[in-house]
């Protein structure tokens, strides 16, 4: 399907035009499914944009994130973000260009919202989901200091995460395939 | 019930023999074995030498009953067509296994063969306890069942499914002994669902509607961004595969199935679609699924699976007989359909176009066929796909050339089988 086709399909639908709905009623809808309001999806809306949209209410320190690691992740990251079994976190700058690159937190991600996503979301790996609001926002900043990103004495909040300058913000480029032959 | 002693002794010869020798020998012996030691293990070779045939014992006994079992099973003797784990992997909830290729006819895989790549294990869901969601920029918020899913018009395609991190790790060295360790996160279905489009305009796209955050119920909570293009092109809510309802790890009761786009994109147990003016840079577009590059930059939302072949038989693990042997494979494109497939049995000196198996459908596997007598000495066999956008599968030197030795996803290189004097057939680079 070519852009100027794509753009047509969507905008029919913009239109309530009855794009590609040969039954159903007026307006080309089946009448299937239930209204239900944002509030009602709040537990399960938890993805967070790198512009901060979706951060939840909280705030956690490197020094709370470090008692929560050593609790919850460091049985699997190692004691020091080193990794093994799990993912490395920390380390690894300077490498993505070497015969050996190391794509870590500190090294590769591009955004720090996305690692309070990503923990937020499935850790601890055994118990996923099962870090509160504060304690997210404490771990993300350990990991993030354990990367020299972020001070010591530095707090995270809804407000200061997603301004974190991360290392490798702009290593991304667009897909440019087709590139070979 | 007939008494053993009156059995044949070609026929207590054979059960012995399979007990013995398994499956993977009675294959060998049947398609690429060489050798008399095993060649002479043969039924039928043995009534060819000279011994009358005996009679079977299957002819004097009654076999089994209907129902046995209610929910048919493979045959015991094909018990190690099966699918294996990948060794890279620190856990098995977080892991992958591999559709065994080499063993596979056709174009279909069998549910129960179909690759698995999960995040954190297998959920088990109710199907009645199960919700979707669609919410953000929709006029109209909804919740659905799949009672409600399921009521939609529907539609059946086949397609195939292909994790971007199949070849991975033949990156740097040829690493899997067989198609099904280098070329398994791969496998193809019909499969049946509403179109996302449909659903989509059942809520009502509102102004500023660009991607797509589709979110799994599993709990690694799968997140990725899909563009709205996609979801208003081709892309399918997905209930079945393969005529029943999907497979509890392909996403029971419902997965995204986005035609030719990664596999991790074709997020299982889906549960919530949030719709967005932008992306949203999940763990899996951004740390994972980018193609880091020679120079240290890596790209980003590399989305279509390009054209990629590969030879199954003869393939890694496999031992040539001299005489006629087809050469069989499969070939696919994540753009369209595959327009013609040209096969080496000289290492890219020369090329034969290889005839195709009908049907030859867009973002579908191709079953493609190559007669060909072996003589003895060695060769090397290799498979190049041609699309209809005309995209020609790259060796693996002009992939490496753009991309460099530190890419990991999204290796659609020619595979290169080497065939050695003796008919061994091994993985190579070339």
């Amino acid at each position: 399907m070519s852009t100027r086709k794509w753009q047509a399909a969507g905008l029919a639908l913009l239109l309530g035009a009855g794009w590609a709905f040969p039954a159903g009623n007026a307006e080309g809808r089946y009448g299937l499914g239930h209204a239900i309001a944002e509030e009602d999806v709040v537990s399960w809306n938890i993805d967070v944009r790198p512009d901060g949209a979706g951060l939840p209410p909280g705030r956690g320190t490197v020094a709370q994130g470090k008692e929560v690691y050593l609790a919850k992740c460091s049985t699997c990251h190692g004691e020091n973000g080193e990794g093994s079994p799990m993912d490395r976190l920390v380390g690894g700058a300077g490498t993505l260009a070497s015969d050996k690159p190391v794509k870590t937190v500190g090294s590769y991600w591009p955004y720090a919202t996305t690692l309070f996503d990503y923990v937020r979301r499935t850790m601890p790996f055994t118990d996923p989901q099962g870090l509160g609001a504060d304690e997210t926002y404490a771990v993300t900043a350990y990991v993030l200091f354990l990367n020299g990103i972020v001070q010591e004495t530095t707090a995270l909040d809804a407000r200061t995460l997603p301004a974190v300058a991360m290392p490798n913000r702009g290593g991304f480029l667009p897909d440019a395939r087709p590139d070979a032959p | 019930m007939v008494p053993k002693a009156s059995l044949g002794r070609a026929a207590g010869e054979l059960d012995a023999s399979r007990t013995r020798l398994g499956r993977r020998s009675w294959l060998k012996r049947t398609a690429f074995a060489a050798g008399t030691a095993v060649a002479s293990g043969s039924l039928v070779a043995r009534g060819a030498a000279g011994a009358p045939l005996g009679v079977p014992e299957t002819v004097r006994k009654l076999g089994n009953p209907i129902l046995s079992p209610e929910y048919g099973l493979p045959s015991p003797h094909e018990s190690e067509v099966v699918r294996r784990p990948t060794d890279l992997t620190p856990t098995q909830y977080s892991s992958w296994s591999f559709t065994p290729l080499q063993d596979l006819d056709g174009i279909i895989t069998p549910n129960g063969l179909v690759f698995e790549r999960h995040h954190g294990g297998v959920p088990d869901i109710a199907p009645d306890a199960h919700r979707l969601v669609l919410h953000g920029l929709v006029k109209r918020p909804l919740l659905f069942t799949m009672d409600d899913l399921v009521r939609f018009p529907s539609v059946s395609r086949f397609h195939f499914l292909e994790c971007s991190g199949n070849g991975s790790a033949e990156w740097k060295e040829p690493r899997g002994k067989t198609a099904q360790l280098t070329h398994g996160l791969l496998s193809c279905c019909e499969w049946t669902g509403v179109p996302l489009a449909t659903v989509l305009g059942e809520a009502g796209l509102a102004p500023g509607a660009k991607w797509l955050l589709a979110e799994g119920g599993d709990a690694a909570a799968m997140t990725r961004s899909i563009p709205i293009e996609k979801a208003l092109d081709d892309a399918l809510l997905v209930y079945a595969q393969n005529g029943e309802r999907l497979r509890p790890e392909q996403g029971y009761p419902l997965r995204l199935l986005l035609p030719g786009f990664e596999g991790n994109m074709n997020v299982k147990w889906l549960r919530r679609i949030k719709v967005g003016d932008r992306p949203f840079y999940s763990r899996e577009e951004t740390s994972k699924y980018t193609d880091l590059l020679g120079d240290g930059r890596a790209r980003e939302f590399s989305f279509v699976m390009e054209a990629k072949s590969v030879i199954t038989r003869p393939s890694g693990g496999a031992k040539l007989r001299k005489g006629f042997n087809e050469i069989r494979g499969l070939a696919w494109s994540g753009r369209g359909r595959i327009a013609r497939v040209d096969v080496s049995v000289d290492g890219s000196k020369s090329w034969q176009r290889a005839s195709l198996d009908q049907p030859v459908l867009a973002k579908c596997l191709t079953r493609f066929r190559l007669p060909w007598t072996w003589q003895g000495g060695p060769g090397l066999l290799q498979s190049r796909a041609i699309d209809d956008t005309g995209y020609v599968q790259p060796s693996r030197s002009q992939l490496v050339a753009v991309r460099g030795l530190n890419s990991y996803y999204h290796n659609n290189s020619i595979q290169s089988w080497q065939v050695a004097a003796g008919g061994e057939v091994t993985n190579v680079h070339a």
